[in-house]
């Protein structure tokens, strides 16, 4: 190397690269800034589009406190009127949050659901993105079905082998729901307090149904 | 109770070695004799455990309130390699007896993704222990990294264990070295499968 | 070394994943689907490519003993680059392979190259020395991704041929393991059976 070792030579060199890097990072930060924010964007207001029905101009978003939690949602409307609320939950898998984003009708029916975040193992809870077992909560009128997996009595068919997952999912729909239920009457019923106590059984020792290969 | 999750979730379920594979590199390379295994698993346990500690102020008292995030990465290696050095001086001004027995893993380490890996989960990822998705704390993410480092320290301790064992067998010419250590760890991973659901 | 040699060596004579066997972490952790081992294999090559470039052009500038970690400075504004033009553009691929991006910082590959190859050449025979590692890294990763998606759950790059499940441990820890076992396994009986 041409450079000498010495101490000056060093800082300096060190001091110039960390420098050089700095700017062009900032450089870079600024200009994918707003593509970036771009692209949450789309992904929200693509996700609302598939779980809400039909509707006109833009989403509305807001927040709103069930059970000590806060929770986003947005409204949407057609004619003036507001027809669906696509409302953001979460509620805990196997891997980590299952994030699920909720849309439910004016007349308390789940329109559709789509997961946001999850990681779930790959093959196994991960395929609760998958229609076969996403498909189940189209149309669902909660009042009607029963929001449980087949195993523990209820009316959803549970992904194989991922029974946790499974669980994660229809909590995180139910805690929708009743979320839809605090936006639409205004009032805390403490139905999400009870929905959260599911969390804990499902994380009980023995269920490692997601082990069955 | 919180701590106590973490802890057995970061040695048996999440095992960073066998089942998030951070930290490949020494576990395959350095992982012919016990000893070696044994003395880099010390290393390692003391690194993550200093790394994870200043990273994690690093970002919640410079990075964020400066709104440069996005230097998080630069930020972090850097630091790491830097407490690596730091930690490689000290080690041999205090306890030369102890540098002896470290001394020549510590510059592996600054390029062993579980360090990064373990800096950057805590400040990035939600867990869920206890319920709610969170951040951890101060207090949890060096828990967390220190029982990291445990699992760590476990995998790669029982893993040389098996290699020694090995290494007296007769094995096809193709698979020797490698190929039948990742077999072994393939067997070994599967082992630590059984914990999945505990926590 | 001509230009050409350059880029194929990667690909078999020294290829970093069956050859080298360098850069485990990702290999193993990314390789789930054909789709995920591909995007990990071209981020990483991105970073690989600009990565020596940079670092052949500043290495007769910078001491000798303060090498390292400026090489992984200028790594490491590489992959944040990588990490902000992904979330901008590729989210969903960035959300996939989450933690694994910015750890590109660490893997061997990056500066192993740095110090066996671009710090003593050229701009251009160092990007070419990218691209050809960088290539075989992408088509290691691909072909595990490949294996053990096809293994696993009986699809490639997502298009399904088996109905059902394939055997599912494939996709999980262990299969990892033994998937790329086997692997390095056949490429060393095919490049001993050439090299007779």
């Amino acid at each position: 190397m041409a450079i000498q070792s010495s101490f000056k030579n060093m800082t300096l060199c060190l001091f110039a690269v960390c420098i050089v890097s700095s700017a062009l990072l900032a450089a870079v930060y600024a200009v994918t800034k707003e593509p970036i924010e771009a692209a949450d964007h789309a992904k929200t207001i693509s996700s609302i589009a598939r779980v809400v029905p039909e509707f006109e101009g833009d989403p509305v978003s807001a927040t709103v406190e069930v059970g000590g939690k806060e929770y986003s949602y947005y409204t949407v409307s057609k004619d003036g009127r507001p027809v669906g609320y696509a409302i953001t939950s979460s509620s805990v898998g196997y891997g980590g949050p299952v994030v699920l984003m909720v849309g439910i009708t004016s007349d308390r029916v789940v329109y559709n659901t789509v997961v946001l975040s999850q990681a779930e193992t790959p093959g196994l809870g991960a395929k609760c993105v998958e229609p076969a077992f996403a498909d189940q909560f189209k149309n669902l009128d909660p009042g009607q079905k029963k929001m449980a997996v087949k195993k523990d009595g209820g009316d959803i068919d549970a992904i194989t082998a991922s029974t946790i997952t499974s669980r994660a999912y229809i909590k995180a729909v139910e805690t929708a729901v009743a979320v839809y239920d605090v936006i639409v009457t205004g009032q805390d019923s403490g139905a999400v307090d009870a929905a959260s106590g599911a969390t804990l059984e499902a994380d009980a020792p023995g269920e490692g149904t997601e082990e069955n290969k | 109770m919180e701590y106590i999750l973490i802890i057995i979730s970061a040695i048996f379920v999440n095992n960073i070695l066998l089942s998030q594979f951070m930290g490949i590199c020494p576990f395959l390379g350095v992982s012919n004799k016990l000893s070696t295994a044994v003395g880099m698993s010390g290393a390692v346990c003391f690194v993550i455990t200093l790394a994870t500690l200043v990273t994690y102020l690093f970002q919640y008292y410079v990075l964020v309130p400066l709104h440069i995030e996005f230097m998080q990465t630069i930020a972090f290696i850097l630091i790491i390699a830097a407490l690596v050095q730091m930690v490689e001086i000290v080690l041999k001004k205090v306890s030369p007896s102890l540098y002896q027995a470290l001394g020549i893993f510590l510059p592996l380490i600054t390029t062993n993704c579980a360090v990064l890996g373990v800096a950057l989960m805590v400040v990035t990822k939600e867990f869920t222990y206890g319920g709610e998705p969170h951040l951890l704390n101060l207090g949890e993410s060096v828990v967390f990294a220190f029982a990291t480092s445990l699992g760590f320290g476990l995998a790669m301790i029982l893993f040389a264990g098996l290699r020694e064992q090995i290494a007296l067998n007769k094995v096809p010419k193709a698979f020797q070295g490698i190929p039948i250590a990742l077999v072994t760890a393939s067997i070994l991973a599967m082992a630590f499968m059984g914990f999945s659901g505990l926590v | 070394m001509g230009k050409m040699q350059l880029i194929t060596k990667g690909f078999v004579k020294e290829n970093p994943t069956f050859s080298l066997l360098l850069g485990m972490c990702p290999t193993l952790a990314t390789t789930t689907s054909a789709i995920n081992g591909l995007s990990m294999g071209l981020a990483t090559l991105f970073v690989l490519v600009l990565s020596n470039m940079a670092i052949s052009a500043t290495a007769p500038y910078i001491p000798d003993k303060v090498r390292i970690p400026a090489y992984i400075v200028i790594i490491a504004a590489f992959v944040t680059i990588l990490q902000l033009v992904m979330q901008a553009f590729t989210p969903d691929i960035y959300q996939t392979l989450g933690l694994f991006i910015p750890l590109i910082v660490v893997n061997c590959i990056v500066l192993g190259r740095a110090e066996a190859f671009a710090n003593k050449n050229g701009v251009v025979d160092s990007a070419c020395d990218g691209l050809g590692i960088g290539i075989g890294f992408t088509f290691a990763l691909t072909l595990l991704g490949i294996v053990r998606e096809m293994l696993g759950s009986g699809s490639a790059f997502g298009f399904k041929f088996i109905s059902g499940d394939g055997i599912l441990v494939f996709v999980l820890a262990p299969g990892a393991f033994l998937a790329l076992a086997y692997l390095i396994v056949i490429f060393r009986k095919l490049t001993a059976a050439k090299g007779e």
